[in-house]
């Protein structure tokens, strides 16, 4: 019997579709890509490396990097918790959790920023506590990593909630009854059975720590050498027409997120093989 | 893991403990990046000549009344060097960092440094742009930031309104006219100067960048300074940058001596020579300007509009008259 195709549309119009599609592709994701990498080299190797290794790229790296250790592990373990009670248990405010929960990603980043400047800032309503402390949070490291954290919420909680929600209570509850403890339950039992969406989750969770623009701008003060990240950095020297300097710092952005790419597709593999 | 503590506890013990290093922040606006680069570099030079303390001046960059909300809202500045006294009035005013007689401290109202404001335009000048007038005409499209958020901005903005008021003797009917001619022209807002020179130079939008004698001088000496054309009206503002030492944090960081010193450095013979070289006019007498500045007859924002005060509430307040005249139908 011959094979039927999965559609009737004629040669043309298929062909004509995959190359809209490819075309689309090419101007919006491969130009960009190869543009910034071209012009992070157009002026040779030693030019880019002089870049990246300057002082204040180093201390933008350096930042960004602290930023993302401390935002991932913190969301890591505040979005398990709260996918595993919204999955698991039923309890008075559990729509509203799952509401919060959701919150960061519908809130525009710059607002996001601006929240904390008012409640954290000097005329904040904490901000004569945090003085009298000398505790300096807005326009500092601290400021930077609240704002990163805030923002990059949603996104372990958000992969790991729709499995453990399919998954049901079944297996846990076999456990319990078979004798295990809480904590037994939870780490052999319902973390392995979503370790690749949360793998996934932390992933993404990282991405954006590392990227985001919005919310650090309005709290970071813009201090050369102190309290830019990366993405403030390419800004600053893409102002101060350094255009190869802007490059090759968003060409480091750029690698970071080809690895990350990397990384969730072999995620996604071995997700799918087990 | 252990010895990783103690290893960074001890890093961090050092970088507080060390006397013999201070540093301190300067905030300041956007077209003064180069300027200050080479200033605090200089600075620190003589200081250490002088006194054997090793000093780092930090910078931030930003649009002038941003950066003063910023500094209100708590960015522990030690010196600001800003657009316009009344962004350091607002300091003043809402902070108790400083003391509202600021700008008798330091020579000259402590202004050490000014600027104008000049028009850089495509080769050719293809709208044939000649004067404040030309751009309000239809079709000319203008690129100048916000003036909420940027010093140079309500430069620009004073310097259309006082020309038009000049030439009209003193009625505000034209001057009226010709900025919501201007405002309407204007495709993009950006929030600070050099947004603005970046919005016009590098992504080729507009006819006509109304801005700092500074920033016009440096993208023109630059890359794309061949594809642009450096155009001078009949009479424009005198823009005075004052600067301050914040009191209330110099004592708390302990960095007052060095602040003092910074700000009284910037009145020397080295840093005018430094400002001349990036396209900004020392106050005071015995300036000989190179001739690559522009030769224009000014009025200053006391004279034409009564202080930055009055400027301020009559046209950049809330409900102003930039709010009543800006407004899109």
């Amino acid at each position: 019997m011959r094979e039927r195709a999965a559609t009737r549309e004629p040669v043309w119009v298929r062909r004509a579709l995959i190359a809209a599609a490819l075309a689309f592709l090419a101007l919006f994701l491969f130009v960009p890509v190869i543009a910034v990498f071209a012009s992070a080299f157009a002026e040779g190797p030693l030019k880019w490396l002089s870049a990246v290794t300057d002082r204040e790229s180093l201390s933008a790296i350096t930042l960004t990097l602290l930023t993302a250790l401390i935002a991932v592990p913190l969301n890591l373990v505040f979005g398990v918790a709260a996918a595993w009670l919204i999955a698991k248990f039923r309890f008075p405010g559990r729509s509203v959790l799952l509401t919060l929960v959701d919150l960061p990603f519908s809130i525009s980043p710059v607002i996001a920023g601006l929240m904390f400047v008012m409640l954290l800032g000097k005329n904040g309503p904490f901000g004569g506590l945090l003085e009298a402390h000398h505790l300096q949070i807005i326009f500092a490291p601290p400021g930077i990593v609240i704002a990163t954290v805030f923002v990059t919420f949603p996104f372990v909680a958000r992969e790991v909630l729709p499995l453990m929600q399919s998954q049901g209570n079944d297996q846990e509850e076999a456990a319990l009854t078979l004798g295990a403890s809480g904590w037994q339950t939870f780490f052999k039992v319902t973390l392995p059975r979503v370790k690749w969406a949360l793998l996934y989750g932390v992933v993404l969770c990282n991405a954006r720590a590392m990227g985001e623009f919005g919310a650090v701008s309005v709290v970071s003060g813009h201090i050369r050498g102190l309290t830019n990240t990366l993405p403030l950095h390419v800004e600053i020297l893409y102002n101060e027409y350094q255009f190869t300097g802007a490059f090759a710092v968003a060409s480091l952005l750029t690698f970071l997120a080809l690895v990350t790419l990397g990384v969730k597709k072999v995620v996604e593999w071995r997700a799918a093989a087990t | 893991m252990r010895a990783l503590l103690v290893s960074l506890l001890l890093l961090a013990g050092c970088a507080k403990g060390d006397a013999k290093t201070v540093t301190i922040l300067n905030v300041s606006f956007d077209p003064t990046r180069e300027l200050y680069e080479e200033l605090n570099a200089a600075f620190s030079r003589e200081y250490a000549a002088k006194t054997g303390v090793t000093v780092t001046v930090n910078q931030s960059h930003g649009g002038s009344g941003k950066q003063a909300r910023a500094v209100i809202d708590g960015l522990e500045a030690d010196v600001v060097t800003l657009a316009l006294a009344y962004d350091i009035d607002a300091i003043a005013s809402k902070s108790k960092a400083l003391k509202a007689d600021w700008s008798q401290r330091l020579p000259r109202g402590s202004v050490p440094f000014s600027s104008t404001i000049v028009f850089v335009v495509r080769k050719g000048n293809p709208k044939g742009i000649a004067d404040w007038e030309d751009l309000a005409k239809p079709g000319v499209q203008v690129i100048t930031p916000n003036p909420k958020t940027s010093g140079g901005a309500r430069y620009n903005y004073l310097a259309a309104y006082g020309s038009a008021q000049r030439k009209a003797g003193g009625d505000e009917g034209p001057a009226k006219a010709l900025v919501k001619g201007i405002y309407t022209n204007v495709p993009v807002l950006d929030t600070g100067a050099r947004g603005s020179t970046t919005t016009f130079v590098e992504r080729g939008i507009g006819d006509v960048l109304v801005t700092w004698e500074s920033d016009a001088l440096l993208v023109l000496a630059g890359r794309q300074g061949a594809e642009l054309e450096l155009v001078v009206p009949s009479v424009s503002i005198l823009a005075e940058m004052p600067v301050a030492v914040l009191d209330g944090n110099v004592e708390k960081h302990g960095t007052r001596a060095v602040a003092e010193a910074y700000v009284q450095f910037l009145y020397s013979e080295a840093a005018r020579g430094i400002a001349v070289k990036h396209g900004f006019r020392p106050t005071g007498d015995g300036v000989v300007l190179p001739e690559r500045f522009v030769k224009v007859e000014t009025f200053g924002v006391d004279a034409q509009f009564g202080g930055w005060a009055k400027a301020q509430a009559a046209h950049f307040d809330d409900k102003a008259q930039f709010d009543q005249l800006a407004v899109k139908p």
